[in-house]
Parts: structure tokens; sequence; C-alpha cells
């Protein structure tokens, strides 16, 4: 793992149904079975260290599964501890932010915990470096675009998150610490772009290059 | 050996068991009582995985109405939710139902990828006993056991031994039991588990490599009940250990 000058040895969540695009095309079915209602709590999963891939290395993705799902999001890395914070101060609890590829394997269902689809090996490339909170601003300002080999796949507004950053800090923090080098996911965007073995990835926040681009190729399992 | 990481006299300490008292590495022996126990777990240098079964005894999946899984159901906690023996676990304020988990912890010991169910125990450093408290008010069916009824501070006590697999020789043969404030609730047997520690192993070392000090905690068999501020719970595995937690309200 060569992640440690980017990402402290914290817990990394990524937050689902946060975008109001994807909230919208989930909505049919919310109050259907297994799910019987909107989700109230942020709904969160964790992305364990044996997912963290470098920015320019290479992800395998496993035969059983053709094309990944792209999760492009835009990571919080937290500095003090944020403990039932409010609103209001919880950005001050980041220090600083970096982009991240949130690779699934595709799955209809979020009814179980999807460790099976997005803890495989290297699904999670993260990088190339952390931008400041002030050379950020207001992280829901940014706009994420996804490019697979070179072609424009996805634009990411983060400001049509349901929980806006400070909102997803401080409404994650009622329940659990988010501790110091532990890493909080913004929120993906709906419709994600799929990729596959031989394809290469770049995401980048539009207008700020001091997130850098992210990139990382797919290549297929050496089993 | 059973192992322990303890704080004593400003400073944290690895220690074992010696004549039911601790030997500090440094050659100290403390009582039991002396020391304030932490996780029986070495520093790792990244986030350590931590998986946990929900419905891997078949008794307890009938207990919450659900037909037996056909894969195991695993869910994924993060380290802030760890706590030590003989500490205290917040109940929220308002809620109807919160529930102990008694489990046998497994604690990976070598790098673990594409492991084979037959080659399983040579990569497990060994056994803890896991509390792997609920509050099953904050349910929702979105990738569910969410985090808000799993992931809590204080909620996953763990300890207070880590017991060397040596002196385990059949961990799928082992009496777990609860009591709340004396009074036995919970009694079972690890030969009950749906999917098996070696099967374990195998499956999440498939798609997800293990690291050394990662955790998989094999789920609860029947027998939870509600625990209010004040009680005090027993999980206790044989040959593993007998870890102490008290509930306490939030304020």
């Amino acid at each position: 793992m060569t992640l440690r000058p980017v990402l402290a040895a914290g817990t990394v969540y990524g937050v689902l149904l946060n975008s109001q695009d994807e909230w919208a095309a989930w909505a049919g079915q919310m109050n259907e079975p297994p799910y019987k209602a909107p989700p109230k709590a942020p709904v969160l999963y964790i992305k364990t260290a044996n997912t963290w891939s470098a920015c320019g290395a290479a992800i395998a993705v496993p035969a059983r599964a053709p094309e990944v799902e792209i999760g492009a999001s835009l990571a919080m890395v937290i500095g003090a501890d944020a403990r039932q914070v409010s609103a209001q101060t919880a950005l001050q609890h980041v220090a600083g932010y970096v982009l991240v590829n949130e690779l699934s394997l595709p799955h209809a269902s979020y009814y179980r915990p999807p460790v099976k689809y997005k803890n495989l090996d290297g699904f999670l490339g993260i990088g190339p470096r952390c931008a400041t909170p002030a050379q950020v601003g207001d992280p829901n300002r940014l706009r994420l675009e996804v490019r697979v080999d070179g072609r424009l796949q996805q634009t990411v507004d983060l400001g049509r998150m349901l929980r806006p950053a400070a909102q997803l800090i401080a409404d994650v923090s009622e329940f659990m610490t988010l501790r110091h080098g532990d890493v909080l996911l913004l929120g993906l965007g709906a419709q994600r772009p799929h990729a596959r073995a031989g394809q290469h990835i770049e995401i980048s926040a539009a207008g700020l290059p001091a997130l850098g681009t992210l990139t990382n190729s797919l290549v297929e399992d050496a089993e | 050996m059973k192992h322990a990481r303890v704080a004593y006299d400003g400073a944290i300490h690895d220690a074992t068991e010696r004549n039911g008292q601790l030997l500090l590495a440094d050659g100290r022996l403390v009582a039991f009582d002396a020391v304030t126990w932490l996780p029986p777990l070495a520093p790792v240098p990244w986030p350590r995985t931590i998986l946990a079964l929900g419905l891997n005894y078949a008794d307890h999946a009938k207990e919450l109405a659900f037909k037996a899984p056909e894969e195991p159901l695993v869910f994924l906690k993060g380290e802030g939710s760890l706590i030590g023996h003989r500490a205290h676990t917040v109940r929220p304020a308002g809620v109807d139902y919160m529930h102990y988990e008694c489990e046998l912890a497994v604690v990976i010991g070598q790098r673990a990828k594409k492991v084979k169910r037959a080659d399983a125990y040579a990569y497990i450093a060994g056994y803890t006993v896991a509390n792997d408290y609920a509050i099953r008010d904050y349910l929702e069916n979105w990738y569910r056991p969410n985090l808000r009824v799993k992931n809590r501070d204080t909620c996953t006590p763990l300890g207070p031994w880590l017991v060397d697999t040596a002196d385990v020789p059949d961990p799928m043969n082992l009496a777990l039991s609860t009591t709340v404030n004396g009074k036995v609730t919970q009694s079972g047997s690890t030969r009950d588990m749906i999917f098996d520690v070696p099967y374990l192993i195998e499956h999440f070392s498939s798609y997800m490599t293990l690291n050394p000090g990662d955790l998989i905690l094999t789920g609860t068999p029947d027998g939870i009940v509600d625990c209010r501020p004040g009680d005090v719970i027993v999980t206790e595995i044989e040959g593993i250990g007998a870890l102490v937690n008290t509930i306490r309200s939030a304020s």
C-alpha cells in the first residue's frame, strides 16, 4: 500500500443514495419490499484497506464480472475527531479533500451490505493528492468529470447531494465518531458509467487542478 | 497462551495471563482489576478490516424470522466501535430494543488471499470474544444491518484475551453463553454455525485479501434480550474468555 501520504490510517466510509438524481431513480421502489420505506439515516458502507489503489495503479477485475461500475466521488479526510457536530461547524473537521474512484461490481439490490461487490482488492482508487480546505472552498460547488479511454462519460454535480458535505458529516457523527484520519465520501452520481479490463479511467474536478487527475487502468485478474 | 493489551501506570502494555494475574511485557505482575483492558489487538499500520456475520446460527436466524442464508450474510464495522473488557457501552436515549450478541472472533495471523478451506486454520493467529451490540430501533432495509445499528461508538466490546490457536484445538466445538446480571439468557455452541470458520476464510479471501490483525466476528446463537443502563452483560466462550460489559445511558 503506497497511499500513506494521501490517506491516514483511518476507515473509509461511503454513502449510498446521496445524489438527488439517484434518489429520484429509486423513489418508485423505496416503499416496496424488501425496502418498505425510504432510508432515514445516511446509508453507509466501508471500503476496507484491501481496496485501496494508488493513483496510476492497475486494478484487477475478476473474470466472474466483466464490467465494473465507476463511482467518482470526493473524499473528505477528517482532521479533528467529529462527534455529534452541527452542520455549522462540521467542515472545520475536514483536513483535506481527495478524489476517489469507488468501484463496484454492478448490483441491483441495496438490501444487504455490498461487501462482495465493493470490497474486492484494489476497488478504491485514491489520489493523486490531498487538496486543502482553502483550495477547495465549498466542496459542493465542484463537478467531477469521469473519462473512460479519454471520452467524457459522466459529470457528477456535487451540488446535487441531498446531504451536502457539512450536513452529511453532522448526520453521520450523530451516531458514530468520525475519527482523525477517517474518510467520508460525499456520495456518487446517478447512472454510473461502466468499464472493463483494458480500459483507462480518469477522474478530475472541473476547474480545480489542486485535486489533480486520478487515473487507474483496469486489467484482467491474473488468476 | 492468553494475550491482553492493557493500560497501566501511565502506559499501554502487552501482557499475558499468569496464574490469575497479568504478566506485563516489562516483567511486572499486576491484578486483573488494576488495569484498564483494551481490545487484545496489536496495532496495525492500516485500518483493520472487521467482518461480521449475521444469521450464522440456524436457531438465531429462526428467532429473527428469516430463513437461513445461502451464502454468508456479512457486514463491515469500523475500528472506532471497539472497546475493551470491563468497559461501558452506551444505550442511546429513547430506544426500545438494544441487544448483545456473543460471538467467537477470529483474528487473522497472516496475509490470506484465495485460501483453501483445508489450509484456513494456518492463517489464524487466535481467537477472542466479541459482543456485537445492535440497536434495533435504527434498523433500516438499506444495506441491512445498517451502520447506525451496528457501528456505534462503544458498541463492540472485544476481549479480554487473544488466545493462541494452539490452545484452541477445536474452535468449532465451543460453548457460548451470555448472562445479564448473572442470569443466563443465551447459550449455544460454535458447532451450530451455518458457515464455519474455515469456510468463512475461504469465502472472504476468495475476493478480498485479509491482513494480520483483521477480524471475523462469526455470528451469534439464539437468546437475545433487551439491555438497560446498569445491566452487566457477560459474554463467554469456553476456553477463550468471559467478556464483561456494563450498559450506561448516553448522558
